[in-house]
């Protein structure tokens, strides 16, 4: 069922959510941006409408949220432990299409890939999605292409309509809360792309013969091996553990999980002191055949929602949309090297 | 011929090698102006002048080859420019007003450049608003960041943008790229404990480069616009020097105040006899004591909490 809200009506649902939720939303944090006088847009708490921003893709992905970059695990003393509390309250996500596909891979990696991740699902059983409609693509955008572009898969969703806000629902406990703050019901249906500026191919025939091809190279030196790419992207899962020892007191300290990235020193690093793909070519290589080869031979589908966000992060100007095109190329050039 | 050789440099032209021909110096506060300009001063060149334009060391250009008779014609054709650079003119259609304060020079700033931590021409231009013209020799200038391209350690009053670094603890990955640039292009102030980072605030010069640095966003800039504010460098032949360290974490409004409080203080104690009425500030600096100077700059100023004042200070540089 679809709502029109008034600004007021909107906030008033946002309120009567915030007693049971914390709402994420992108936010434009003022000077938050890395060079001065710029901003940033992040998923923060939010308590009015007026706190999203609509217009801009948000440069970190709500994933900061159900998996928190640094999240403690557990306390720890000499003989006892202690698992951290989850959040008191469930939380409300306000995410884009190629977003909630990307909560799909996640939950492909925390929940069905073998075992359930304890922590993951604690947090994940609680939220709930809202789809934030596209009216147009963005720069590096190419969900279309990933087929992330529409999903219906949604809560509820949200967008700007005229001077008020279009929302449909697929919650039915949702229902009588927004039946009582709407102007109208209205037939609603969350607004999508359908082409973007950025087209990308990924070619058939794609096998681990790739890695041979040259095309990585170049990457060696492009890349600065910074992980901004793996940071911001809503489909990495990858992690890494800390144990602390705590400064005052050596016996007792706290575990926790970090997000890691397969750019970045020291991903591969194993007991013994071994190291692999050392060259930043071979890790963009790794990286985008786990995005769009490896994953997809597992789950049947490509990791990679197309968000662009890669894209806009890279401080060299790595384009990962690309080196997705370059490979029908470097496939070419194996099997070209292969024949001979 | 007769000439007021003392109204023409007052009017920023200059006595030249050939006798009867001047140059029109066509200063550019913060260095930064909008292309059409340049068609105008273009314009006074070929009209006026020799057809060349010398680009100064002090941000302005100088038109040369013109006639001490054309200096009114050049003044009608430079008002436009004047205007459209808020320069400070006391007589409309005059000309430039020029004398001892020289022009507020600027790096690029965060208009263009990265790690600049401030718009360093607005900030130029908010200082000429406040001191010119004056006959004062005074010489400042402003850089965006610690890497100080604009060399501000050599002018009297030099003015450096920084950053306090805000650490968000829960971003960090303990990636260690803060780590490394602050080490390699900094003064080697973090480190890391148990997977996250101490800043040794004591030490870190607020060069942003942790910001510009981290991955994650768990550094960023701090909200207010701080600067280090350095001390009475020069060049010159007598002792050229680097300019010294007097406040760390300085805000806009004091350092504008410090330099007019500075300003009194010269009027004060500038050598009767200096030639042309001009004394580097440093020397007088000399003969009172710093904290004679100090006294006079600090009047009435109200620093922010986390500013440092730097006592005693000491110049060394190049004596013969």
């Amino acid at each position: 069922m679809g709502f029109l809200f008034a600004e007021n009506g909107i906030n008033a649902v946002f309120e009567k959510w915030a007693e049971e939720y914390h709402v994420y939303a992108p936010k434009r944090m003022e000077g938050k941006g890395a060079f001065s006088d710029t901003d940033s847009v992040r998923y923060e708490e939010i308590n009015k409408v007026e706190e999203i921003e609509f217009d801009l893709k948000s440069h970190f992905s709500f994933k900061d949220i159900l998996l928190p970059m640094s999240e403690t695990l557990f306390f720890f003393t000499e003989e006892q432990v202690k698992e951290a509390d989850g959040p008191k309250k469930g939380a409300v996500i306000l995410l884009r299409s190629c977003d909630l596909h990307a909560v799909r891979r996640l939950d492909e990696i925390y929940l069905k890939n073998g075992f359930e991740d304890y922590y993951y699902k604690r947090l994940r059983e609680n939220v709930r999605f809202v789809l934030l409609g596209c009216k147009q693509a963005f720069e590096n955008c190419f969900c279309v292409d990933m087929e992330t572009n529409r999903a219906d898969f949604y809560d509820a969703s949200i967008e700007k309509d005229g001077d008020g806000y279009a929302v449909d629902n697929h919650y039915s406990d949702w229902e009588p809360l927004f039946l009582a703050n709407s102007m109208e019901k209205k037939e609603v249906s969350p607004s999508y792309v359908t082409e973007t500026e950025v087209r990308v191919e990924v070619p058939e025939g794609l096998s681990l013969d790739v890695s041979k091809s040259r095309m990585w190279d170049e990457y060696d030196k492009r890349c600065i091996d910074c992980g901004r790419c793996n940071y911001v992207c809503p489909t990495c899962t990858c992690f890494t553990m800390q144990d602390i020892f705590y400064t005052d007191n050596g016996k007792v300290g706290e575990r926790r999980r970090v997000t890691a990235s397969c750019m970045v020193n020291g991903y591969t690093d194993v007991a013994g002191g071994g190291s692999y793909r050392q060259k930043n070519g071979q890790r963009m290589r790794f990286k985008t055949l786990h995005k769009v080869y490896d994953f997809k031979k597992r789950f049947g589908y490509h990791m990679c929602v197309g968000c662009g966000r890669c894209d806009d992060a890279c401080p060299e100007y790595i384009s990962f949309s690309n080196i997705i095109n370059k490979l029908k190329d470097a496939v070419a050039e194996v099997n070209d090297h292969d024949e001979k | 011929m007769d000439m007021n050789t003392k109204l023409l440099k007052k009017n920023a032209f200059r006595v030249t090698k050939e006798r009867g021909i001047t140059a029109s110096r066509v200063r550019v506060p913060g260095g930064h102006l909008e292309a059409k300009y340049l068609s105008m001063i273009q314009n006074i060149a070929d009209t006026y002048g020799n057809g060349t334009i010398h680009i100064t060391s002090r941000q302005g250009f100088e038109i040369p080859g013109i006639k001490f008779e054309d200096m009114p014609r050049v003044n009608e054709l430079l008002q436009p420019v004047i205007e459209g650079l808020n320069i400070n003119q006391e007589l409309p259609g005059g000309g430039y007003p020029a004398a001892g304060t020289r022009n507020i020079t600027a790096c690029i700033g965060n208009r263009v450049c990265p790690y600049a931590c401030y718009d360093t021409t607005a900030f130029a231009q908010r200082i000429e608003k406040a001191v010119f013209p004056n006959d004062l020799h005074f010489k400042i200038a402003l850089t965006g960041c610690p890497n100080d391209c604009a060399k501000v350690r050599m002018h009297d009053f030099g003015i450096m943008g920084m950053t306090e670094p805000q650490y968000d603890k829960d971003r960090c990955v303990n990636c260690e790229a803060c780590v490394k640039a602050c080490k390699k292009k900094s003064v080697n102030v973090l480190k890391t404990v148990n997977y996250k980072v101490e800043r040794n605030e004591a030490k870190c010069i607020g060069c942003g480069e942790c910001v510009l640095a981290c991955p994650t966003g768990a550094w960023t800039r701090g909200s207010e616009k701080l600067y280090r504010l350095t001390l009475f460098g020069r060049t010159g032949k007598k002792n050229p020097r680097m300019g010294e360290d007097f406040i760390k974490w300085v805000d806009e409004e004091s350092i504008i105040k410090i330099i007019l409080n500075t300003y009194d203080y010269v009027n004060n104690y500038i050598d009767p006899e200096a030639p042309g009425g001009k004394e580097h500030i440093g020397y007088i600096v000399d003969r009172t004591g710093f904290e004679e100077f100090r006294k006079w700059a600090l009047k009435d100023v109200k620093l922010p909490d986390m500013a440092e004042v730097y006592t005693p200070v000491y110049w060394k540089g190049i004596k013969y």
